[in-house]
């Protein structure tokens, strides 16, 4: 995984409350072998009608989305299925964030393992974001702040250990790998116990 | 004194969380399906590992898998391409890394949370996960059990272990009894409805108190199945003499003096008298009616008699029956169904055939209605067919297919077509999710057996 220290971009803002894994990646996408290529059907029908034609209304469609990397949305984002899919299909697509005053737990384990940002602000960020569709914000995984046009700084919340994972680029499956003397003294014990 | 889950919790530590550090904690069942694994099993032979633990990880087919019957035992190809690919992708990943499958034309194959406590391998105080959100059910059994993405199904591949910080406790303590015709899916929505698609986040729920007990373990499963739909990535019910009496003699489950040893030790897992629970909610199970959802997310349910909430300005609700093609303030009964849908994780146990086929004995389904009867696993269907049940459902005009996920996913083949309305036993009614236009509204077998009697929504205790 690539290191993440900080991100500089443009919003898009989808202000809709508890946008589900099934509107970010629709299941009829999930009958795929590789995590490639996944972008294209992201909010796939929300971006296209039923004739295939994009809809020209759709916050990701417009002209000014082009480019951003930092998605805005309503509360509650990425409830539902637990499909990887869905940060696949963000990062494919080119986002690096995703601001929420709410995250759904699952989506946040996943994003934060493709280096996809969850960035939970409070309720007066998160309000004043989506009313400012487009603005130029700044995410900082060292000082886990987000810093609006103003210069006003929200912070979030990251784990220590994730935070330690997405600056220096690790990835989780190396770290655990490691544990395996301590994994294997633990079926031991448990062995024993039993 | 302890909850249930901190009992759990710590005996699966394999090492302790740090301010710094994650818990490493192990896993005592890994499930796996065709849609969530191949990646991970690509990332493994990338790398050059192997399962670490092949007997403790159990393969099964039941997403993308086609529920006709020519298409699983031959006769035809299954029909969607990509699917038939992601069926020999696990085929080969099973046979190549050495872990057991239940493969197409298994007589023990079926949904993988109907399956783990079917064959007895979901069992009380284990930790189980799953690349499906939907694990959650095995709770019912008082496990740990969560879902988790693929990269995560690559970890417990190789390592046999997770690393997660401790989620906090929500205990939601039941109280009163379930009215006649109101099932344990009332009670989960209605629950839901409480407490909010988000109300569970960040939390592991303890469901307990005399209704919960008084469940038998079919609906405890579905109580369990939908904790996901509240936002909590598990639910949990301690084990108790029902629990035993359905893991007794289970192909899977401990035998003899194993059976005696792990008793005394399920017998030790509740949580004990005057633990806390982080939140704690009361709900009062007594006034509960059948329920139905009218909206776009599995909170926006009301009782069947009731009315769909007036718009006010609410963004979400006015896009949802912008969606759903609903007007604020109008009742539910009434309006017309084209598909009714009785199946998936949630509700296509035997109890659940059993309930429906009450209601459609010698009945015919409305004119124009379409019936998909799903049994969640082969088992489920053959104990189905042993009693006759399947004649019930054809007789009055239903479809009886293989198990697996079927509508309730819509990527198998299995859909409803743009702007039907469907009643769904099912636990999820996201835009689209049944299919292209789809509009669902999750009920439970009742009353999904009542709806397509009528061809309209229907109070299921006019028709017991």
């Amino acid at each position: 995984m690539e290191p993440v220290k900080t991100l500089r971009s443009r919003t898009v803002v989808l202000a809709a409350s508890h946008i589900d894994t099934d509107q970010i990646i629709p299941a009829r996408f999930l009958t795929t072998t590789t995590r490639a290529g996944l972008g294209r059907q992201l909010f796939t029908d929300w971006r296209y009608g039923p004739d295939g034609a994009p809809r020209p209304d759709f916050a990701l469609n417009r002209p000014e989305a082009a480019g951003c990397a930092i998605l805005v949305a309503g509360r509650n984002f990425g409830c539902g299925s637990s499909r990887e899919h869905a940060p696949w299909a963000l990062v494919d697509y080119g986002f690096r964030a995703v601001v929420s005053t709410e995250i759904a737990d699952i989506f946040r384990s996943n994003a934060l393992k493709n280096g996809l940002l969850p960035v939970v602000v409070d309720e007066a960020t998160g309000r004043w974001l989506i009313e400012h569709p487009g603005v130029e914000v700044t995410v900082d995984v060292e000082t886990t702040t987000l810093t609006l046009p103003s210069g006003a700084r929200a912070r979030f919340p990251l784990e220590p250990f994730a935070r330690y994972c997405l600056l220096n680029g690790v990835d989780e499956l190396g770290f655990l790998l490691v544990q395996l003397p301590r994994i294997e003294a633990y079926e031991r014990r448990k062995t024993a116990v039993s | 004194m302890r909850t249930m889950f901190q009992k759990i919790w710590e005996r699966h530590e394999v090492v302790a969380e740090t301010a710094d550090t994650p818990a490493v904690l192990y896993v005592d069942l890994h499930l796996i399906h065709e849609v969530t694994s191949p990646q991970a099993f690509a990332e493994l032979a990338a790398r050059g590992l192997p399962v670490r633990r092949t007997d403790r990880t159990l393969g099964t087919l039941d997403h993308s898998t086609p529920t006709r019957t020519e298409q699983v035992f031959g006769g035809a190809p299954i029909a969607i391409e990509s699917a038939a690919r992601q069926v020999r992708a696990l085929e080969a990943n099973s046979a190549a890394f050495g872990v057991e499958l239940l493969g197409l034309r298994s007589a023990q194959r079926g949904i993988v949370h109907v399956i783990g406590p079917e064959l007895g391998l979901t069992q009380p105080g284990t930790t189980i996960v799953c690349g499906d959100s939907h694990t959650s059910t095995h709770g019912a059994f008082g496990a740990l059990a969560f879902g988790i993405g693929t990269t995560e199904v690559g970890h417990v591949l190789a390592t046999q272990c997770l690393l997660q910080r401790r989620p906090r406790t929500l205990g939601i303590e039941v109280s009163g009894r379930l009215a006649a015709g109101v099932t344990a899916k009332d009670l989960i929505l209605a629950i839901i409805g409480r407490i909010g698609v988000a109300g569970g986040t960040g939390h592991v729920i303890e469901y307990h108190g005399e209704t919960i007990r008084a469940l038998d373990m079919d609906e405890r499963m579905t109580v369990c199945n939908m904790s996901i739909e509240a936002g909590a990535r598990a639910g949990m019910i301690a084990p108790d003499e029902t629990t035993y009496a359905y893991l007794r003699r289970r192909a899977r489950a401990p035998q003899g003096a194993d059976w005696e040893r792990s008793l005394e030790a399920w017998r030790e897992l509740p949580t004990d008298p005057g633990a806390r629970f982080d939140r704690e909610v009361a709900f009062d199970a007594s006034p509960v009616e059948p329920m139905i959802t009218y909206g776009t997310n599995p909170g926006m349910a009301i009782p069947i008699s009731g009315r769909v909430p007036a718009r006010g300005d609410d963004p979400v609700l006015a896009r949802a029956l912008a969606y759903m093609g609903l007007e604020g303030g109008e009742p539910l009964r009434d309006r017309p169904v084209n598909v009714v849908f009785l199946g998936s994780c949630t509700n296509s146990r035997l109890s659940d055939l059993r309930g429906a086929a009450r209601v459609l004995r010698g009945r015919k389904l409305a004119r124009g209605v379409r019936m998909l009867v799903v049994p969640g696993s082969q088992q489920v269907k053959a104990a189905a067919e042993a009693e006759g049940l399947h004649r019930i459902f054809l007789e009055a005009g239903a479809e009886w297919r293989e198990s697996g996920c079927s509508m309730c996913i819509g990527m198998n083949g299995d859909t409803v077509a743009r702007g039907e309305y469907s009643v769904s036993t099912s636990n999820r009614n996201f835009e689209w999710r049944q299919g292209a236009g789809s509009r669902t509204l999750l009920a439970s077998p009742l009353t999904a057996a009542a709806c397509a009697v009528r061809g309209r929504i229907t109070d299921p205790r006019e028709l017991l």
